[in-house]
C-alpha cells in the first residue's frame, strides 16, 4: 500500500510539514525510533495540565480544565427537585457533555460530534463508578426534596485526551462546588440569596452547616495510544488520528482501578502493555492529584 | 471459595450458547447467538459503495446501527455503536475494498445480562454467514468481580447489578494450527490473549482485574470451540453472500 519509493525519493526534497501531512504514520515512526515525539516529549510524558476554578461565577461550582491545549469547561448547578419512589433519600447527577463547533473543525453545528455522547456516557460510568459522590448527602428532606446536580462540560478545544480533561474538570468543579442555601417556606424549600443571610431571622436555612460536599475516592486518568511495541502517553488530535489505538485507565487516589477502557483498535493488549499503562497512569494520578491540591488551595486564599 | 449463584452454576461456568446462522433472507449475512435468556440479532449488509463524509476513503469504512428492545435511541446505544464499530474495524481486512461501507444492525430480543459480548458475537458470526473477509473472529465474554475478591464469568442481569464491578472483555478467535509449534508467540504470550477490547465498569483493585482476563481468557477459548463448531456445520456453497 502506498508508494515507499516516492516517499524515500521526495524526503530529501521536501520540507519537512509537506512531509508531515503526506506521509504521517512514517514522519511519527522515525520520531518514535528516537523515543520522542514530534512536540519533543518523550513517550510517558504528559502534556502541561492547569486548573482554574471558579471560571463561571454565576454557576454553584465550576473549572477551566487544561491539559496541553485541550480545553475544558465545567460547570455546576445546583436544583431542588422531589427523589424518585425508588431511592427516596437520594439525590441525582445528571452530566452532560458538548462538543461546540468552536472545538474542532470536524464539528459542524447541526451534526452532533461522534466522539461526544461516547465521553458523555463514559464520564457518568465513571463518576458513579468511582464512588466520588455520595447521593445520600444530596439529600435535603427524605422522601419529599434532593438536590439535582446538573454538571456541563462544554469542550473549548479539543486536542487529543478528551476524557482525561473532561474528568479532570468535573473533578476540580465538584471540588469547588458551593452548596446554596435553602430554608424551608410553609412547607417549599425556597433557595436563599447570599446578601440577605443577616436580616431575616425567620427564615432559618435547613442546610446552613453543609454547604460543600465531602468527596470520596477522586478518579484520575490517562490515555495512551499503543502502537506496534511503544506505549505513547497523553496523545495530541494528530497522533489520535493516526494510530488509533486508544486505552483509557483511570485509577482514583487508592489506586483501585475504576475503569479500563480499550475500545477495540487494531494493536492488542497483551499483560505487559496493560500493566505499563497501569504503570504511567500511577505516576499520572500523583501529578494531577498535587495540581488539584494547589488549585484548591489557591482559591481558598482568595 | 464455594459461590451460590440464583441458576446453581460454578463460577466458571457459561450460560447455555446457542448460534443459528442465515435466518435473514435479504441481509447479506445474519446471525442470533443467545447467551441464556440474552439474546440479540445481528444483520450484515454490505460492502456498499461509497463511506461517509468523514471517512478515510482508503479505507472500507463499518457502520453500526443498535437498535433497542424498548425505548428511544439514547447515549448508551450511542457508545454501544462506537465500541462495536471500533472493534470490528480491528478485525475485518479493512483494505481489500476501499471507499466502500459494511452496515450491522443490531437488534436485542432480550436483555438478561452481559449485552454487549452477546452482540459482539452475534457480529462475528454475522460476518462469517456474510463472506467478508476477516482477520480473525472475536469472542467476547463478561466477567464480575464480586467484593471478596472472587470472579464470576457470563452474569445475568441481576448478578450484573448486584457485583461490586464487571468487565466486558473480546479476546480473538483461538487458532487452530495445522503446524506443531501451535501459535505463534508475541510478548511471550500467545496471540489469542491479547485484548482487542475492554469496557469496565464499577471499580476493582488491579489484582481482581488482571483476575478477571485471567478466566476470561480461559473462557474465551471454550467460545471459540463452540463457535468453530457451530459455524463448520454450515454448508460451503452458502458461504458467501455478499456483493
Amino acid at each position: 500500500m502506498g508508494l515507499p519509493n516516492a516517499s524515500e525519493d521526495l524526503s530529501s526534497e521536501m520540507e519537512v510539514d509537506a512531509f508531515r501531512r503526506l506521509f504521517p504514520l512514517r514522519y511519527f515512526e522515525r520520531h518514535l525510533a528516537e523515543s520522542i515525539r514530534p512536540d519533543a516529549r518523550s513517550l510517558s510524558r504528559a502534556r502541561n495540565t492547569t486548573i482554574s476554578m471558579g471560571a463561571v461565577a454565576s454557576a454553584d461550582g465550576s473549572a477551566l480544565a487544561k491539559i496541553g491545549s485541550t480545553t475544558m469547561l465545567a460547570a455546576i448547578k445546583m436544583e431542588v427537585m422531589t427523589p424518585s419512589l425508588e431511592s427516596p433519600d437520594e439525590g441525582c447527577v445528571s452530566i452532560d457533555f458538548h462538543m461546540p463547533p468552536i472545538c474542532s473543525p470536524l464539528v459542524r453545528p447541526g451534526r452532533p460530534a461522534e466522539a461526544a455522547p461516547v465521553v458523555a456516557k463514559q464520564l457518568s460510568d465513571t463518576i458513579s463508578s468511582s464512588g466520588m459522590i455520595n447521593l445520600k448527602e444530596l439529600s435535603l428532606v427524605g422522601g419529599k426534596a434532593a438536590w439535582m446536580v446538573y454538571l456541563d462540560i462544554y469542550c473549548l478545544d479539543a486536542d487529543g485526551a478528551l476524557f482525561d480533561a473532561a474528568l479532570l474538570s468535573a473533578v476540580a468543579a465538584f471540588s469547588n462546588l458551593q452548596i446554596p442555601t435553602v430554608s424551608l417556606d410553609d412547607g417549599k424549600i425556597v433557595m436563599l440569596p447570599e446578601e440577605q443571610k443577616e436580616e431575616n431571622s425567620e427564615k432559618e436555612p435547613v442546610n446552613k452547616e453543609k454547604r460543600k460536599l465531602t468527596l470520596g475516592g477522586i478518579p484520575f486518568s490517562l490515555t495512551c495510544i499503543l502502537h506496534k511495541n511503544y506505549i505513547l502517553a497523553d496523545p495530541t488530535s494528530e497522533e489520535e488520528s493516526i494510530m488509533e489505538t486508544l486505552v483509557t485507565v483511570v485509577l482514583d487516589s487508592s489506586n483501585q482501578l475504576v475503569s479500563l477502557y480499550k475500545p477495540g483498535g487494531a494493536v492488542l493488549a497483551y499483560t505487559s502493555a496493560v500493566q505499563d499503562c497501569i504503570a504511567l497512569t500511577r505516576q499520572r494520578v500523583k501529578e494531577l492529584h498535587q495540581i488539584l491540591e494547589e488549585a484548591i488551595s489557591g482559591m481558598e486564599i482568595d | 471459595m464455594e459461590v451460590d449463584r440464583a441458576d446453581g452454576r460454578n463460577p466458571n461456568q457459561l450460560r447455555p450458547l446457542a448460534c443459528s446462522c442465515s435466518i435473514l433472507h435479504r441481509a447479506h449475512g445474519s446471525a442470533s447467538w443467545s447467551q441464556g435468556d440474552t439474546k440479540v440479532l445481528a444483520a450484515v449488509y454490505g460492502p456498499k459503495a461509497g463511506t461517509k463524509k468523514n471517512e478515510n476513503p482508503e479505507k472500507a469504512s463499518i457502520e453500526v446501527i443498535w437498535k433497542p428492545r424498548t425505548g428511544q435511541i439514547g447515549k448508551p446505544e450511542k457508545e454501544y455503536e462506537i465500541i462495536l464499530k471500533r472493534t470490528l474495524q480491528s478485525i475485518c481486512i479493512l483494505t481489500i475494498n476501499p471507499n466502500t461501507t459494511t452496515s450491522f444492525i443490531i437488534q436485542v430480543v432480550h436483555d438478561d445480562g452481559a449485552l454487549l459480548p452477546c452482540a459482539i458475537n452475534a457480529a462475528c458470526a454475522a460476518l462469517v454467514d456474510a463472506g467478508i473477509p476477516m482477520k480473525h473472529l472475536a469472542v467476547a465474554i463478561c466477567c464480575c468481580s464480586a467484593e471478596s475478591g472472587y470472579c464470576i464469568l457470563d452474569p445475568t442481569k441481576l448478578e450484573e447489578q448486584k457485583m461490586k464491578a464487571f468487565a466486558y472483555l473480546v479476546f480473538p478467535n483461538s487458532i487452530l494450527s495445522v503446524l506443531p509449534e501451535g501459535s505463534s508467540l508475541v510478548q511471550g504470550e500467545p496471540m489469542e490473549h491479547g485484548i482487542i477490547t475492554s469496557v469496565t465498569h464499577g471499580a476493582m483493585s488491579v489484582d481482581d482485574y488482571f483476575h478477571c482476563l485471567e478466566r476470561g481468557r480461559a473462557a474465551s477459548a471454550k467460545l471459540s470451540d463452540f463457535l468453530r463448531r457451530s459455524l463448520q456445520s454450515k454448508l460451503p456453497g452458502d458461504l458467501s453472500k455478499a456483493g
